[in-house]
């Protein structure tokens, strides 16, 4: 008798591994793809994940696991092109347990995942790449790796970003720049006391930093920092849509050298070794530009899904993994209590995602993306708030102006009904 | 691109292990498709570049597969899969 899997995963991310893992805790004969060495092997995160909206789904998970540090230090850098202003915010709240975020680095959390996943019973084949799906009688039925055939009653496409196999499925089609950024990201490391001691952190505390303006050219993204334990994350994620016709010709490997030597960075990095250089697209499209969530025999989770997001204050992704991993096995398990993979019953995991945080975030934000992409915040207002912090704070060799005369000059009506625009807009997310 | 960013030592620190065929390809009547260009902005392994007649040469070694050459060049331009499972890039830390 031919072998069959309840449930064949592609892809050892974090949605394909939260599937496995939920899947496996049940029982059921998960067989989980992976076209890596090991989980993590070809993931990519800036850095930090947001533990509160999953905890639940794994209660058991979040003790023993190998998180960098939490997140005790937020601080928001807007940089124009010759100055910089810089917030911190830093509260009892983020250093009391639970904590709400840790830095993470995915080679060593997605391994250690895919350990848990295959104590609970799921079988994790790695360096096993899917070539393509298996189709019966107009549903899916399985898939082709190596030449081989394996099948199962339902596929999870959790292959990321791209996923090739909801494109081949049918669910998607290859994506438009306009819905994606390129992130690039080194690790650096540094001695811990070092990195205590220069972002100002308390024993496991850490630090995470935002950058926004110049850094970009004044395209849509931004910079990041995040400490980890023995290393920095710093990183640098822009639209495709912008870099690829930005008429300043500057290459994104240039771009983010150039955010490297600013003298705000340089010192925070000095003295440290670059350990990797990775790079990786993010789904920023948001809500419109999900793709479709399930067919017949298969459902899609995760980055291949579309589910990350963009909402300037954070970016988030790894929890919306997390979490459609988790419900496309619950769909699965309500699909084997009825015997029926096809779409009209898998179609439960989208009712399940709709009444959870996963599609209430991407209904709210469903704007951010169109709104947040507005030029003048990468460019227009990180140039006049510096001129105006330049200004308040100079002291001339003759009297000093009245400070709000100061301020004035840079806001006239004309500067305030523009602003105001903005405002309208940004009032939608 | 500028000597001094050591593009390549930089790539050189990450652990590659070698395919057996390239995975990505410049269709076959496409090299001279203005669309390729695009690639030689957002590869961040800056593995396109633009030679002295003006047209996009490719090289694979140092592919960090994030795919977004497929995404701002398309599908008709550039023929894309992911490396044989096992093979290319294996973040250390990711």
């Amino acid at each position: 008798m031919e072998e069959r899997f309840d449930a064949i995963i592609v892809g050892g991310g974090l949605a394909g591994l939260g599937a496995a893992y939920t899947l496996a805790s049940e029982g059921l004969e998960v067989l989980l793809l992976e076209r890596g060495d090991y989980s993590g092997a070809k993931n990519v995160t800036g850095g930090r994940i947001y533990v509160n909206p999953v905890r639940d789904m794994y209660p058991d998970l979040w003790k023993k696991a190998p998180f960098e540090r939490f997140i005790a230090h937020e601080e928001v850098t807007v940089m124009a092109k010759e100055r910089s202003i810089t917030v911190r915010y830093s509260g009892e709240e983020l250093k009391k347990e639970p904590y709400q975020s840790y830095s993470i680095l995915r080679a060593k959390f997605d391994r250690w995942f895919a350990k848990q996943a295959e104590r609970k019973g799921a079988m994790i084949v790695t360096k096993s790449k899917v070539d393509d799906l298996i189709r019966e009688n107009g549903r899916i039925a399985g898939v082709i790796t190596g030449g081989e055939e394996l099948k199962a009653d339902v596929v999870i496409a959790c292959d990321g970003v791209l996923s090739l196999t909801a494109e081949k499925a049918g669910l998607r089609s290859p994506g438009n720049p306009k819905d994606y950024a390129v992130g690039v990201k080194e690790v650096i490391e540094l001695d811990p006391a070092v990195i205590e001691d220069r972002f100002a952190l308390a024993d496991g505390e850490g630090a995470a930093r935002l950058f926004m303006g110049e850094v970009t050219k004044g395209m849509f993204g931004g910079g990041f920092l995040y400490t980890n334990k023995e290393s920095i994350s710093l990183g640098l994620v822009v639209s495709i849509k912008e870099l690829m016709e930005n008429k300043q010709g500057i290459e994104i490997p240039v771009m983010f050298e150039e955010f490297k030597n600013r003298p705000e960075i340089a010192a925070l990095i000095k003295g440290g070794q670059t350990a990797e250089y990775s790079a990786h697209v993010i789904p920023e499209g948001g809500y419109k530009a999900l793709t479709r969530l399930y067919g017949d025999g298969i459902l899609v989770a995760g980055d291949a899904a579309g589910f990350a997001m963009n909402i300037g204050v954070t970016v988030r992704g790894m929890e919306y993994a997390l979490a459609s991993g988790y419900y496309a096995a619950k769909a699965v398990i309500k699909a084997k209590e009825k015997g029926d993979f096809s779409a009209k019953t898998l179609s439960i995991y989208e009712d399940m995602l709709k009444s959870s945080f996963v599609m209430r975030d991407f209904i709210n934000f469903k704007e951010a993306p169109h709104v947040l992409e507005n030029p003048r915040f990468f460019n227009y207002y990180p140039e006049l708030v510096g001129n105006i912090m330049r200004d308040l704070y100079a002291v001339p060799a003759g009297p000093k102006e009245k400070l709000y005369p100061t301020v004035k000059r840079y806001l006239g009506f004309k500067q305030l009904w523009a602003m105001a625009g903005d405002m309208r807009k940004v009032m939608k997310i | 691109m500028s000597e001094t960013l050591n593009l390549k030592a930089k790539l050189g620190l990450n652990v590659f292990k070698e395919d057996k065929e390239r995975h990505i390809n410049i269709k076959p009547g496409m090299e001279k498709d203005p669309r390729l260009k695009r690639a030689v902005l957002v590869c961040p392994a800056g593995l396109y570049s633009l030679n002295e007649q003006g047209e996009v040469e490719f090289t694979i070694d140092g592919c960090l597969e994030c795919g977004t050459c497929r995404i701002a060049c398309g599908t008709e331009v550039l023929e894309w899969k992911y490396p044989n499972g096992g093979s290319g890039v294996q973040f250390r830390f990711g």
